[in-house]
C-alpha cells in the first residue's frame, strides 16, 4: 500500500512537471494541446478510495491551473472526469475483474478495453475543460471541434505513453 | 439525524464532487478577485521561479542568437566612436565601420501632416525620392515606431501611421522574446492591441513590446509600447494584450526613416523561397 502511495505520488508530480514544462509550450496549428496528464486519473488503482480520488485528481488539476494561468478550468475537468471514473468503470466490463492488484493499464487489461476506457474518460474531460474555458454557446461548434482534435492528440500521447513503458517490461 | 448522517454517508461521493466542483467553477467565474488572494500569490511565485530557471536551461539553447545580439550592439556602440561617424550624403547618417556590415542607416524627417482620429490615419513627411527613402520603409520616432512609407514623391512621402486597418507589425515581448502582431483596434490612438502570444507565457502589466526584426522592414528592437492589460481570450490559447503605445502620435515632431541596406538581399531570398 505504501508502495503504491509513493508511486502514484511521484506519477502525480511527474506528470505535473511534464505537462507544465514541456507539453504546455506547445501548440499544434494554434490550439492543440495535449493534455497528458489525466494519465494520472487513469492509472489511480482500483481500490484507490473514492475521496481521494476526487481530491488527488482535484489538486493535479490546479496545479497545472496555477501554471497555465486558468484558474479553475483544469481543476474543475479533472474533478468531473474523476467522478465519472466509477460509472464507466461499470459500464465497460472486462473479462478480468477489477480486483485489487490489477492494475488499470493495457498490460493487465488489454488494449481494447484500455482504448474504451480512455476514450470515455478523455472526452468527460475535455468536454468540461474546453466548455468551461469558451464559456457560449455561440461559439459551440468551434469548442466541439477543439474537442474532437485535442481528445485525439491526447488519447495517443497517453497509448503512446503505456507502450513505451509496459512494452519494455513484458519482454523480460 | 442518524438518517441524515446515514444519506451523507451512502452519498459522500456526490457531495464531495459537488463541492469541489463548484470550488472550481466558482475559481474560474471568479478568477480576477481569486487573483489577489495570498494562497494564489505564493503559487504565482513559485510557478514564476520554476518558468524562470526552465528559462535558465532553455537560455542555452538561445546562445547563438544573444551572441548575435551582442555582436549587433557592439557594432551598433562601435559606431558611436565619433572618428567612425561621417557624414555620406547631406542628411543621412552612416557608420563607416570596417568590422561589422552596418545594416541600417537613419534618415531624419519632419512630419508636416497628422492624424490620429481616423479609422486609417497618415502622416506626411518633408523627405522624399531625392533624400532616399524609398517605398516600404520603416519610419520610427525617439520615442517607438511611427509607421511604413507607403508612397513617395520627390520630395515629399506618405507614411501609413501605426494607428491604420493595414498596419501589422510583428512585435515581441522583450523579457522573453515571444513573437505577437500588433495591430490597432481603431479605439483610443494610445491603446494598441497585441496579438499571437500563447497564454501559458508570463507575462505583467508594464512589460515592454519591441519590434522583432523578423520583417525586412523594422530593426530588431525598436520600443513599441508596454503592456497595458491582458485577458486570455475565451476559448483560444492566446491573450488578448492591449498596449500603451510609448509614442504619443498626437505629438510627432522629428521622425527617422529607417533605410535597411540589405533589403534587395532579403528579399531576394525570399523570392528564392517562394520559386522552390
Amino acid at each position: 500500500m505504501n508502495n503504491k502511495l509513493t508511486s502514484n505520488l511521484i506519477r502525480f508530480i511527474l506528470l505535473v512537471l511534464i505537462q507544465v514544462l514541456i507539453l504546455n509550450r506547445i501548440n499544434l496549428g494554434g490550439y492543440m494541446n495535449p493534455y497528458l496528464y489525466v494519465l494520472y486519473i487513469l492509472l489511480l488503482p482500483f481500490e484507490t478510495p473514492k475521496w481521494l480520488l476526487l481530491v488527488s485528481s482535484f489538486a493535479i488539476g490546479l496545479c497545472i491551473d496555477s501554471f497555465s494561468n486558468s484558474y479553475g478550468i483544469h481543476a474543475a475537468a479533472s474533478t468531473f472526469m474523476a467522478f465519472s471514473r466509477p460509472a464507466i468503470l461499470r459500464m465497460i466490463t472486462s473479462k478480468k475483474e477489477y480486483e485489487p492488484g490489477i492494475r488499470p493499464g493495457i498490460k493487465d487489461l488489454g488494449f481494447s478495453w484500455f482504448l474504451t476506457y480512455s476514450i470515455l474518460m478523455i472526452i468527460a474531460h475535455h468536454f468540461i475543460l474546453f466548455f468551461l474555458e469558451a464559456f457560449r454557446f455561440s461559439e459551440f461548434f468551434i469548442t466541439l471541434w477543439r474537442i474532437i482534435l485535442n481528445s485525439t492528440l491526447t488519447l495517443s500521447i497517453i497509448l503512446l505513453s503505456q507502450y513505451l513503458i509496459y512494452n519494455i517490461k513484458q519482454k523480460d | 439525524m442518524r438518517y441524515f448522517f446515514n444519506f451523507l454517508l451512502r452519498n459522500y461521493f456526490i457531495i464531495v464532487f459537488l463541492i469541489l466542483e463548484s470550488f472550481a467553477v466558482y475559481l474560474t467565474v471568479n478568477n480576477h478577485t481569486f487573483h489577489r488572494s495570498i494562497a494564489l500569490s505564493v503559487s504565482g511565485e513559485i510557478t514564476g521561479r520554476m518558468e524562470n530557471s526552465v528559462n535558465n536551461v532553455t537560455e542555452y539553447l538561445r546562445l547563438k542568437e544573444a551572441n548575435t545580439r551582442l555582436a549587433e550592439e557592439n557594432s551598433r556602440l562601435r559606431s558611436q566612436i565619433p572618428e567612425l561617424i561621417i557624414k555620406k550624403f547631406k542628411q543621412v547618417y552612416s557608420k563607416n565601420d570596417t568590422v561589422f556590415k552596418q545594416q541600417y542607416q537613419f534618415i531624419p524627417a519632419k512630419v508636416i501632416s497628422n492624424s490620429v482620429t481616423r479609422r486609417n490615419n497618415y502622416i506626411m513627411l518633408d523627405k522624399g525620392l531625392v533624400d532616399g527613402i524609398r517605398q516600404d520603409m520603416a519610419v520610427i520616432a525617439p520615442d517607438g515606431i511611427v509607421g511604413i512609407v507607403t508612397k513617395v514623391s520627390t520630395n515629399f512621402a506618405w507614411v501609413n501611421s501605426v494607428l491604420h486597418k493595414q498596419t501589422k507589425i510583428s512585435a515581441k515581448i522583450k523579457k522573453n522574446g515571444f513573437v505577437g502582431t500588433i495591430t490597432w483596434d481603431g479605439e483610443h490612438y494610445q491603446h494598441g492591441t497585441l496579438n499571437d502570444i500563447p497564454a501559458n507565457v508570463l507575462i505583467k502589466k508594464g512589460d515592454t513590446v519591441v519590434t522583432s526584426g523578423y520583417s525586412h522592414i523594422y530593426p530588431s528592437g525598436v520600443m513599441i509600447g508596454r503592456i497595458r492589460d491582458f485577458t486570455v481570450d475565451k476559448g483560444y490559447n492566446f491573450y488578448d494584450i492591449t498596449l500603451d503605445f510609448s509614442q504619443d502620435y498626437n505629438k510627432l515632431a522629428y521622425v527617422y526613416v529607417v533605410v535597411n541596406l540589405f533589403k534587395e538581399e532579403q528579399l531576394q531570398l525570399e523570392q528564392f523561397k517562394v520559386d522552390e
